[in-house]
């Protein structure tokens, strides 16, 4: 196993500009490849969430400009009810495939693994080429929506049937949009699959002399759990995706039951289940949400760890918690469907899991809580960054006991307090997992530091600014405000208009914000002080070799592991750590058995 | 920093739980006879889920301001108990937290899908379509006439495809855009989409509830106040989605029957 390491994932050098930069088999690039598709994702993504929220807060606004975007959906500049769906399925989609599956997981996995585990490179690097190249090919797709037919689809991210299944007679973006939608998706399933073919094997079996399971760092546990997750659920989307394509195309009724009318017209077909397609969409969805935290967890962790100057309470019970949040993922997913009209009993059933799925949560959230007690904090943007997440998880994480139960689903389903839960989750929670692992690896990716003063303000802004955007949203839901409207005519929800503005008004300076970390980002890249090898004085393996690593990441050198992957706190030559790969003995106080 | 991070913290918590606490935002009042259970597991679970919301920031809070920067000569030290009271801590506490919910969630569940309606439960049909509600009571033959999908026609207003001719059941049904039902008179709603899904919202009367194509459903439920509520759509549907709505008057049992005989007028 271990000297497989060096063999498996050999490969020379490149010389041309293509293969170096463009079709690159260096985990390394399609990493950055990777982080840059998300980069590109989530501006797009954001942009998309400007213009939603523009149009909830003033819905006869004029958006300078946007008609260039669409003629048909924004005559005169003001968007149609039909256009804004369509962007709001967009922002969703972009946000969860192609920025939180994309930049926690493969992009900074791809980065790390290998480096964590001391291998050369990925075990199949042309299947990494090709996974990168496919998501790249599934993002144009997907853009494409916006020019082609009556422009993407409006049926929302999870596209239920019968309405995303019936074609064109079901509304704009319901013929090409949602076919454009659906190969995007299955495209990008293929993608994510090469991935974790790589991932796993490489954690498995490329791990260098010394480097039992147990001794990887907490990302690359996390990444490795991620893995498994997405061999299991996209594996579920692909084909899910492939059935809703032929209900379009080859005259099947996968989803579509019989007698159906529409426009006074009774399609033809029959026979179809419409909750077959949310079992199928569900049993991905919701693993999909934890595809896109773990990785956050993992990296949150190491950031922190490095921060504290001490490990975690627990690195097994962390990894075992991360493993039961991944293994209940595939239990719950019934929550989604409460009031959908399934057998009741199965909604009961489904609770108990997704209330079960609190404990491992708490228990992570513990850990990470516990373990700042006694530490030296280092506060630098990494870690408020981290430590945020740990704040937005909390506020997160309580809403799901509302959401887990049945009986409380009846008032909050499909209101703006599901919008808030997921966002604080699954979206703000993972992209501030993202800005923590950017701050702190950084200089390990681009070889130079980023601005921390500009990576403060940035955090303290975005902070304060996603708690307003997000706060208002669980009291909107309680005063049964529903989510996916267009604008609110119905009368109990017109007094709600005055928190939309504020909400708009808050996402619109939380969005500006932003432009700080490109800022820094752009300019740290090229202008930025070169980084030193270890600048946080880290333990795990990335930190032993140069800022950027050389291509083979380790120079030819065959790395021995000697430790656990967080000796903080200790004793040693070079001050309060011992990096994995010293050979320096240490009272492994915290060593477990 | 961390201390100006710490109160930060201390700060949105509380600012967060006053909306709660001066139950400034609340569901708006339950006029169903089974909603007090919604509203009291509600009120539990904002109890628990607010004690857990403001425990856990206040101590991260608290953390971060006592434990951070370089603090020369002192040690790291180790969260007395270790890893594992906090595990014992979770497992029991929230353990128990959530299982009491979920138990006491069941019975406020049960009390709505698995108990049946009375004998004397006045059925209403609901049908649900891109984009409108449009409701059908039996008539005085107490049945509704069959549906016939191939005979929907929104521009002759046969919004449920009746064959007044041939169907004899169907002469006396009255079909209607808005809702009226008696206030304390149990009503089974029988409930179908003739397109896509749509939902079934009201959140006076606690109720919500998809509409599933090629599939019917029922509820049942009691209305104990009489009022002029809204229904509206809450699953995706289409460009309409926002607009999809209707009223739903609750009556005294007169008034009611008036509306009915006025109705079937019209027809």
């Amino acid at each position: 196993m271990h000297d497989s390491a060096h063999a498996a994932a050999h490969h020379g050098p490149p010389t041309s500009f293509i293969r170096k930069h463009v079709f690159s088999l260096d985990h390394k690039v399609i990493g950055k490849q990777y982080y840059g598709l998300g980069l590109v994702a989530v501006f797009i993504g954001m942009v998309l969430s400007w213009l939603m929220r523009i149009h909830l807060g003033w819905t006869n606004a004029a958006i300078p400009g946007l008609h260039l975007l669409s003629k048909t959906g924004a005559p005169g500049d003001v968007m149609t009810p039909e256009y804004y769906l369509q962007v709001m399925t967009m922002h969703a989609t972009f946000m969860v495939f192609f920025v939180l599956t994309v930049a926690p997981f493969a992009a900074f996995g791809n980065f790390f693994i290998p480096i964590h585990t001391g291998a050369e490179d990925m075990p199949f690097p042309h299947f990494n080429m090709m996974s990168f190249w496919t998501t790249f090919v599934a993002f144009c797709v997907m853009l494409l929506s916006f020019f082609v037919g009556d422009g993407p689809t409006l049926g929302g991210w999870t596209q239920y049937a019968p309405l995303s299944a019936l074609g064109p007679v079901a509304g704009p973006g319901q013929g090409s949009g949602v076919i454009i939608w659906a190969t995007s998706i299955g495209i990008f399933c293929v993608g994510q699959l090469f991935g974790a073919l790589n991932f796993i094997p490489n954690i498995l079996d490329l791990r260098c002399k010394g480097m039992s399971m147990w001794r990887l760092p907490l990302p690359t546990w996390a990444w490795f759990i991620t893995s498994c997750m997405g061999l299991t659920s996209f594996s579920v989307l692909m084909p899910a995706v492939v059935l809703l394509i032929l209900d379009h195309v080859a005259g099947t009724s996968f989803f579509v039951p019989s007698n159906l009318v529409i426009n006074d017209q009774l399609q033809p077909h029959s026979g179809g289940s419409t909750l077959l397609w949310q079992h199928l969409f569900w049993f991905f969805g919701h693993p999909e949400v934890y595809i896109a935290i773990v990785p956050g967890m993992g990296i949150v962790s190491h950031v922190l760890i490095t921060n504290m100057r001490k490990p975690m309470l627990s690195h097994r019970v962390m990894v075992y918690s991360m493993g039961a949040l991944a293994v209940l993922s595939y239990m719950v997913y019934g929550h989604h469907m409460f009031v959908s009209g399934m057998n009741p009993v199965s909604s009961i059933l489904f609770s108990f899991p997704t209330l079960l799925i609190t404990i491992p949560s708490t228990i992570i959230v513990l850990i990470w809580i516990g373990s700042l007690y006694g530490a030296k904090i280092r506060i630098n943007a990494a870690s408020l960054f981290a430590l945020g997440f740990i704040s937005l998880f909390i506020t997160g994480g309580v809403s799901g006991f509302f959401l887990a139960q049945p009986s409380i689903q009846i008032l909050l389903h499909a209101t703006y307090f599901v919008v808030a839960h997921f966002h604080f989750t699954m979206a703000i929670a993972a992209i501030f997992g993202i800005f923590s692992g950017t701050y702190f690896w950084f200089p390990k990716m681009w070889g130079r530091m980023m601005n921390d003063t500009l990576g403060k303000i940035h955090f303290w802004l975005s902070f304060i600014g996603v708690y307003a955007i997000f706060m208002p949203m669980h009291y909107l839901g309680l005063a049964g405000n529903v989510r996916r409207y267009q604008s609110f005519v119905v009368d109990y929800m017109q007094p709600l208009i005055g928190v939309h503005q504020f909400i708009t008004i808050a996402a619109l300076f939380t969005g500006a914000v932003q432009l700080i970390f490109i800022y820094n980002f752009i300019h740290s890249r090229f202008w930025g002080e070169p980084a030193p090898d270890n600048p946080w004085q880290g333990t795990s393996l990335e930190w032993s070799i140069p800022s950027p690593p050389p291509h083979d990441n380790f120079g030819g050198r065959h790395v021995v592991v000697y430790h656990d992957p967080y000796q903080y706190g200790v004793q040693s030559s070079t001050g309060d750590y011992v990096m994995q790969d010293s050979p320096e003995k240490v009272n492994t106080v915290n060593e477990e058995p | 920093m961390a201390k100006l991070f710490a109160v930060t913290i201390l700060v949105i918590a509380i600012i967060s739980a006053i909306p709660i606490i001066r139950n400034t935002w609340h569901p708006v009042e339950d006029v169903s006879t089974h909603g007090q259970a919604i509203d009291d597991q509600l009120s539990d679970t904002m109890w628990e889920a607010g004690i857990s919301f403001l425990s856990s920031q206040l101590l991260l809070a608290w953390f971060i301001w006592r434990f951070s920067g370089d603090r020369p000569g002192e040690k790291t030290k180790t969260f007395p108990g270790g890893a594992k009271g906090l595990v014992a801590a979770a497992i029991i506490l929230v353990g128990v937290e959530v299982f009491a919910l979920g138990i006491f969630g069941v019975k406020a569940w049960a009390a709505i899908y698995f108990t049946p309606p009375g004998a004397d439960a006045l059925p209403v049909q609901v049908q649900a379509g891109q984009f409108a509600f449009y409701f059908r009571y039996p008539g005085p033959d107490g049945s509704f006439g069959p549906i016939h999908p191939d005979q929907i026609s929104e521009a002759q207003a046969n919004f449920y495809g009746l064959d007044t001719t041939h169907d004899q059941d169907s002469k006396d049904d009255i079909v209607t855009a808005e809702m009226a039902i008696p206030v304390n008179h149990e009503i089974r709603l029988l409930m179908h989409s003739k397109d896509v899904s749509h939902s079934f919202y009201v959140p006076a009367l606690r109720i919500h509830q998809d509409f599933v194509p090629g599939l019917d459903l029922q509820l049942h439920f009691t209305a104990t106040k009489v009022g002029r509520y809204e229904i509206v759509c809450s699953q995706l549907c289409g460009l309409g989605h926002y607009n999809m709505k209707a009223y739903l008057s609750v009556l005294s049992q007169q008034d009611f029957d008036d509306w009915l005989k006025k109705q079937a007028a019209l027809q």
